[in-house]
């Protein structure tokens, strides 16, 4: 009896853990392993092979297990000015389109939450409909915009606003509109998860307590909704930071991103090895600002 | 016990209500909330609005906030017209019935909240919170915040907060629902106390009978979005305009009949369901056709197991039920037409004549004890 008792918790347990481990097996085949893959390529040494690196270990002739570190790669960053102005440029156009789709994002999440239930459903379609076409299609539209002879352009002319077409096309004005149009529903969705569930009575307090519309915003709704704000800003930061394609299309050569010099390094100079050690060195200063994120977050739900 | 302010100046044509609901009506769509409410309330009321669930009581109380504008009707405060006065420049604070605590802040920061806005110097929103939390028991959360509080904590603190500001008008909906009976008493005398000491005037929502008879000075009962009546919690108890009133407030004993004899000094009524007449020692204003009421509370009724001497008001039947309660006892008597009449006797001796079960009683009361209602 106790010894069957026993093996049924046994079974239990093993299973309990089973699914525990579910979503770490995952993160081990699908981050954890792909990551040490790019960590042990930037450590390698370039060569004209297939694929274009030589091996970190080796069997020398003389029966020696070689390990060679190469960390040229990542000395290459520091002797360039390229890399470390991309970098700081790219982390810049990440935080300022975080800034600016917070900026337009929050209004639009408030509206929403607050709107009636009908036109809510509304509301949250039109936020989500643009990821029904792809989103390369929906960058190229903008390029038929911003073009010189592109709508905005002939909109213009014929209204005799301006007498010659603006430069729009390959802007820092065009790649932020790119940037932000194409990251404003991720921004929209958590705020408005996040507003949704704000207790409007709470506001109505503030205001019974003697604050304006505007104060009771900044003093109840605003602090209660930084967990939407954070998870919004990390959701645009993240993905900006190595943005490639936006910046390429409606930016130009201009623009430098590590995203691009990564894909130069990659495909254009067949650099492996300085490629990886670009990615590991961008997933060090983000990992730091995940961990802040996720710090922040748990310090407001345990309160 | 009701509690008195000085003089009653609802009785006074002259006196200058407080508050005043001119003709309010609230529609939510078809929806009528509230119904051609008008009121007054005057300054250093306790008036406590007692209703069924849904019957408007949280409606009115945030139309009196701001929170809410009426679809009809005005309101006045302190004889200013505030109807379209936003909540945060009305001399009103409100404690909301689910609280409404900032779960960004603590007890204290929660209940310092409305003195920072009014930009009361430092120094004096320490001595004020901290005094306020000493009142309702909480001066050891002080720094909690509210997540970690039980519901009767979150009320006081909702309550505190409230209070703070010594408004002018204070409108509290189920102040005391989450507390447990000594707490609540002690608050109810808490709450007058600090009513007679700030002068504030309290608008109290409560579907609880007793905290009402308690707490205020007046009582209006309300049912389906109207106010049913308004009076001190005697005349409510004592002289109910309706069936409604008269049921809601305490227990009742109600018998359906007829005008017999209509004196201005007493009437008759005759009643089918007591087998008999009943004799009111008053004059009522009633059409001589229309189907009454006769109103008689449990203690007003005696029961013996002799005959009474008197001759008219009274009814025999046999005891069906007994429920002690210590104080008093309940008991439920069957008359011979199969109406069931309730009873309540104090228990003064430990050995009291004993109507057990099954007795046959009679059952008798004053001609001034039935109240004659027509609806
Ligand atoms: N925003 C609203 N929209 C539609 N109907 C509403 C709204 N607010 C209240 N009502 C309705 O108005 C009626 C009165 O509501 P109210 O909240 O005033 O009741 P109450 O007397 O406070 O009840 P309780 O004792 O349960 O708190 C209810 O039938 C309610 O359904
Ligand atoms: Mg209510």
């Amino acid at each position: 009896m106790q010894g069957l008792l026993r093996r049924l918790e046994r079974a239990g347990v093993s299973s309990r853990s089973l699914v525990l481990a579910l979503p770490y097996l995952w993160l081990i085949a699908f981050f954890v392993a792909p990551f040490l893959i790019v960590l042990k390529i930037s450590l390698s040494h370039t060569a004209l092979a297939i694929p274009p690196y030589k091996p970190l270990i080796e069997w020398t002739s003389r029966s020696v297990l070689e390990i060679r570190l190469d960390l040229r790669n990542y000395l290459a960053m520091f002797s360039h000015r390229l890399y470390g102005d991309a970098f700081l440029n790219s982390l810049k156009v990440a935080f300022l389109s975080t800034v600016f789709s917070l900026a337009i994002g929050y209004p639009m999440a408030y509206g929403i939450a607050r709107a009636g239930a009908r036109a809510r459903g509304v509301l949250l379609l039109l936020v989500v409909l643009p990821f029904w076409t792809s989103q390369l299609l929906r960058i190229y539209a903008w390029v038929g915009l911003f073009k010189a002879n592109g709508l905005i352009n002939s909109t213009l002319l014929s209204l005799g606003v301006i007498h010659q077409p603006l430069t729009l096309l390959f802007t820092p004005f065009a790649m932020y509109v790119g940037i932000v149009y194409s990251y404003l529903p991720y921004v929209i969705l958590p705020l408005y998860a996040n507003l949704e569930k704000l207790d409007w009575q709470l506001v109505e307090a503030a205001q019974d307590l003697g604050c304006r519309p505007w104060q009771a915003f900044y003093k109840v709704t605003l602090p209660l909704s930084r967990n939407g704000i954070l998870a919004a800003s990390m959701l645009v930061f993240i993905p900006a930071t190595g943005e490639f394609v936006i910046p390429t299309l409606l930016g130009g050569p201009n623009s430098l991103m590590m995203g691009r010099i990564l894909w130069d390094e990659f495909f254009g100079n067949r650099d492996w090895p300085v490629a990886s050690a670009i990615a590991i060195v961008m997933l060090l200063v983000l990992v730091p600002c995940m961990m802040a994120y996720l710090s922040i977050q748990s310090r407001g739900s345990d309160a | 016990m009701g509690h008195r302010s000085a003089g009653e100046p609802w009785n006074d044509p002259d006196a200058r209500p407080y508050v005043e609901l001119r003709r309010v009506t609230k529609k939510y769509g078809e929806f009528t909330a509230v119904d051609d409410v008008s009121l007054k309330i005057y300054e250093r009321e306790i008036f406590c609005l007692l209703g069924a669930s849904g019957c408007g009581k949280t409606t009115l109380l945030r139309m009196l906030g701001g929170f809410e504008a009426p679809t009809a009707g005005r309101i006045l405060i302190d004889g200013e017209d505030v109807t379209d006065v936003p909540p945060y420049e009305r001399p009103v604070n409100m404690m909301f019935q689910s609280y409404a605590l900032f779960p960004h802040m603590n007890v204290e920061q929660n209940v310092a909240f409305g003195l920072k806005q009014d930009r009361v110097p430092k120094a004096q929103i320490r001595e004020r919170v901290a005094a306020m939390l000493e009142m309702v028991q909480l001066g050891e959360y002080a720094k909690r915040k509210v997540g970690q509080l039980s519901g009767g904590q979150r009320q006081r603190v909702a309550l505190a907060r409230a209070l703070v500001k010594r408004p002018k008008l204070l409108l509290l909906d189920e102040p005391l629902g989450a507390l447990d009976k000594k707490l609540r008493e002690h608050t109810q005398f808490e709450l007058i106390g600090l009513q007679d000491k700030l002068g504030v005037t309290f608008l109290v929502v409560t579907h609880d009978q007793e905290e009402a008879m308690t707490l205020a000075s007046r009582i209006g009962v309300m049912e389906r979005g109207t106010i049913a009546q308004a009076g001190t919690p005697a005349e409510i108890y004592e002289y109910p305009n309706s069936k409604f009133v008269a049921d809601f407030i305490g227990s009742v004993n109600l018998f359906e009949g007829r005008l017999v004899e209509d004196e201005p000094e007493h009437v008759r009524i005759a009643s089918e369901e007591i087998g008999g007449t009943i004799l009111v020692g008053h004059g009522i204003s009633s059409a001589p056709d229309a189907t009454l009421w006769a109103a008689l509370r449990p203690e007003k009724i005696a029961m013996s197991l002799g005959a009474p001497a008197q001759t008219d008001n009274v009814a025999r039947g046999v005891v069906q039920d007994v429920a002690y309660l210590g104080d008093l006892s309940i008991y439920v008597v069957r008359l011979p037409t199969g109406k069931l009449v309730r009873i309540t006797r104090p228990n003064l001796a430990r050995h009291a004549e004993p109507v057990e079960r099954d007795s046959e009683v009679y059952l008798c009361w004053d001609a001034a004890s039935p109240v004659v209602v027509t609806r």
